[in-house]
């Protein structure tokens, strides 16, 4: 174990260094760029033994990570925003066959408008594809999700490719100090890659992904929908052996202040730790707050989540995302199905969009909505913060005459 | 482990339900023949999608994937880069994709797989539409084929996939013919032989969709060749080698008369079709002289 | 009640997801309309018609009768006799002969 320096994008390629891929298929794309770029250098000075495919896009980034992986070889593949959307269809492919790859998605508004910047108009669009999700909260997690992600991703009952999803820039691009496993310890882990399901092999023939009638569609979609829920499970195993073995403590869920929570936020990505920071200011001023953070959110704990927010009375989830035209957010609506049946007021909040910060300020705000309800002040909170007043006006343009 | 419920005529299952007088029988029998049993097919959807097989009964005893429309080169790839990764110098991956899946959608990652030179042979049988949709116009369909999208017949030439494919300096690309098996099957054990990005363009007429009877399939692709509507050519080390010259070239009358797909070709659209295949093939003439 | 444990038994092992593993055929001799017909005189066993032949359903014998064809899965496309190049094979109405 060694203490190194890493951004978000770089302790993303050391998991996948330490998981010694042996196929690599990557397409460069802002913020996720030097994900691309340094696992083609580790590769160029033979710090990886793979083969670099410098594919022409991400469509075709998911493509050769599904043939190459279905030989029987674990692939890395990285992307971001209209990346992740390009590979869309291909990441159904991966989680159909039961393709167990691992895939760090570097969280980045989709266009339009076009936008460098972090939310997770991405991932979530992605969120019921197939594909097991984890949010990081700082760059330790990157790391640490990245090298469990293979092992769940991988587990006989689970078979089923995983996205480590880190805000792009906020985490992509934010130096912090890393401990990170030797690399005995980590290969110790993570293990070799071993073909558990189906392969293309001369030798043991089988045609993978024929057309399936209508007779076995539900069956081989439930058989997903199985593995999602030994996911579960096998992530609690993973991150408990994790724990044991590098001493850092992983969550599906993490409680924050919750016990005697009177208004608590939901919180999702690297939003977390500023919300953890405004509520031991308002702890300090007597204001019963606390937090939960997401960070398995396919599967997602449903139970976990009822069971932390039971006794707060009012609850704030935190969208990083538009969720446009849907009754509440992504997260929101996942965390109001899970407590239906619990007396909580739940209100959904949309923010953080584009790279706009989610700012200590703004949970104040929040929160401050919030107790206003808990306190019978106020019936409703905005669902919109940090929109500036003027939204519907910022251009007026000339009008010829 | 594939079981046995027939007995295969070579590598393919003797039941296929490919359409009557369809020939992508005889190429997925004479490829795999050539190729031998230590091969990996990738096929996309499309007609060629019957040897994929349905549910659990396969079509073929050589394994292999189904991918999507647009991405056969690239799975191709990755299957290429695990083998040889694993130290397998041995297993060939070929594809098999129709002219949709090549020349419109496909194009991308099949010009990825060309440009990176990836250790693949890419076969495209060109039945010059989207015919398991129900013949839609693809850029494969020729100047003045009657499609469903183009009804009134298409206005515009079909593209060049060999040039294209030439453009990317591949170490071996050529076209064959299904009325010709003997050069095809020659063809084939060479691009076996050649290592690289390899592609073979082949011509499958298509009786559902180019409107001629079951019995003519070959007749079809012979008077194809006859008139230069289809040049077999060779690619080889920058250099191109043609086939023996078409004895009517730049006269296309009697290929188009054998199909309704252009019976609404009057003489002009003949007479341009004419000039065309006259001045493409002068035109590669040339080139082989170089 | 889902059956959740693995059927894995010596000779089976259980696979998820969608892929094709039991070489099967079409019966597609059913939907032949017309059957070629060989005249012995005519042939000379070059093998053009097997050799084109869709479904590979033509064996030529150097002795005796000179084709067989597999009447399961003739599909009656008439391309055989279309190449013949001795126009030893007709095509005839299935069912014809009677």
């Amino acid at each position: 174990m060694a203490v190194k320096m890493f951004d978000g994008n770089g302790a993303a390629v050391e998991a996948i260094r330490l998981a010694r891929p042996g196929v690599i298929a990557a397409y460069p794309i802002t913020p996720q760029s030097s994900i691309a770029e340094h696992l083609a250098d580790e590769v160029a000075a033979g710090r990886i033994d793979a083969e670099y495919v410098r594919v022409e896009s991400e469509h075709s980034a998911m493509s050769v990570a599904v043939g190459a992986q279905l030989t029987g070889v674990r692939v890395a593949t990285a992307t971001a925003s209209v990346g992740l959307a390009l590979m869309h269809e291909v990441c159904g492919v991966a989680a159909g066959c039961r393709v167990p790859i691992v895939m760090p998605v570097v969280n980045r508004s989709l266009v339009a408008p076009w936008s460098l910047w972090c939310d997770h108009s991405d991932t979530m669009a992605e969120r019921d594809t197939g594909w097991l999700q984890y949010y990081c909260a700082n760059v330790q997690e990157i790391l640490d999700l990245t090298l469990c992600a293979y092992r769940i991703a991988e587990h006989e009952d689970v078979m089923t490719p995983a996205m480590v999803c880190l805000d792009g820039f906020f985490l992509s691009h934010s130096m912090q100090r890393v401990d990170t496993p030797d690399d005995e310890a980590a290969w110790d882990f993570v293990k070799p890659y071993v073909r558990k399901n189906m392969y293309l092999d001369t030798n043991d023939v089988m045609f993978i992904n024929d057309l399936c009638p209508t007779d076995e569609h539900s069956e081989i979609k439930y058989q997903q929908y199985v593995g999602f829920q030994e996911a579960a499970r096998v992530t609690k195993e993973v991150f408990a052996e994790y724990e044991e073995r590098f001493g850092r403590k992983l969550h599906t869920v993490e409680s924050y202040r919750l016990d005697d929570a009177d208004v608590a936020v939901v919180t999702i990505g690297s939003m977390s730790g500023t919300g953890k920071y405004v509520v031991n200011q308002l702890r300090e001023q007597g204001v019963k707050a606390g937090l939960l953070r997401i960070c398995m959110f396919r599967p997602f704990p449903a139970e976990e989540v009822a069971e932390a927010l039971k006794n707060v009375k009012v609850i704030g989830v935190v969208d990083r995302s538009a969720g446009l035209g849907a009754a509440q957010g992504p997260v929101c609506t996942e965390v109001k199905a899970a407590c239906c049946g619990t007396s909580s007021k739940i209100f959904g909040f949309c923010g953080g969009i584009a790279g706009r910060d989610i700012s200590d300020g703004s949970f104040r705000k929040i929160f401050g909505e919030l107790t206003d309800v808990a306190e019978g002040r106020s019936e409703t909170c905005e669902r919109w913060f940090d929109v500036k007043p003027n939204a519907m006006n910022i251009r007026e343009v000339d009008v010829p005459c | 482990m594939l079981t046995y419920q027939v007995q295969p005529k070579g590598a393919v299952s003797p039941g296929i339900n490919t359409c009557q007088g369809c020939m992508i029988d005889v190429i997925f029998r004479n490829v795999l023949d050539v190729m031998g049993p230590d091969t990996v097919l990738v096929i996309p959807p499309g007609c060629a999608a019957q040897f994929s097989g349905c549910g659990p009964e396969a079509s073929v005893t050589v394994p292999g994937i189904q991918g999507n429309l647009e991405n056969s080169a690239a799975i191709a790839s990755g299957i290429a880069n695990g083998f040889r990764h694993q130290g397998n110098d041995h297993t060939q991956v070929v594809v098999i994709a129709g002219d949709g899946g090549t020349v419109d959608i496909g194009l991308q990652s099949l010009s990825g797989a060309m440009e990176r030179n990836e250790d693949i042979i890419y076969i495209c049988y060109d039945n010059e539409a989207y015919m398991n949709t129900g013949v839609q116009g693809s850029s494969s369909t020729p100047f003045a084929a009657s499609t469903t999208t183009t009804p009134a017949g298409k206005p515009v030439n079909a593209k060049d996939l060999i040039s294209i494919v030439m453009a990317h300096r591949v170490p071996y690309a050529a076209t064959a013919s299904v009325a010709d098996i003997f050069d095809l099957r020659r063809k084939v054990q060479k691009a076996k032989e050649t290592k690289g990005c390899r592609v073979i363009h082949i011509m499958s007429p298509c009786p559902t969709g180019w409107g001629y009877p079951s019995a003519k399939t070959v007749e079809v692709a012979r008077e194809a060749v006859r008139c230069g509507a289809w040049v077999l050519m060779e690619y080889e080390n920058g250099a191109i080698k043609l086939g023996r010259k078409p004895e009517e070239l730049g006269q296309p009358q009697k290929y188009f008369a054998l199909q309704k797909r252009f019976c609404g070709a009057g003489e002009e659209e003949i007479a341009k079709m004419g000039a065309f295949l006259t001045e493409r093939y002068e035109y590669l003439e040339k080139l082989a002289q170089l | 009640m889902q059956q959740n444990t693995p059927m894995n038994t010596p000779s089976k092992r259980r696979v998820l997801g969608p892929c094709s593993h039991v070489l099967v055929a079409a019966n597609t001799g059913s939907w032949r309309l017309e059957r070629p017909e060989v005249d012995a005189e005519l042939c000379v066993r070059c093998g053009t018609c097997a050799r084109y032949c869709p479904t590979a359903c033509i064996t030529v014998h150097k002795e005796g009768d000179p084709l067989d064809f597999d009447w399961n899965y003739c599909k009656g496309c008439g391309i055989c006799a279309n190449e013949c190049p001795k126009q030893a094979l007709t095509m005839v109405p299935e069912g014809g002969d009677d």
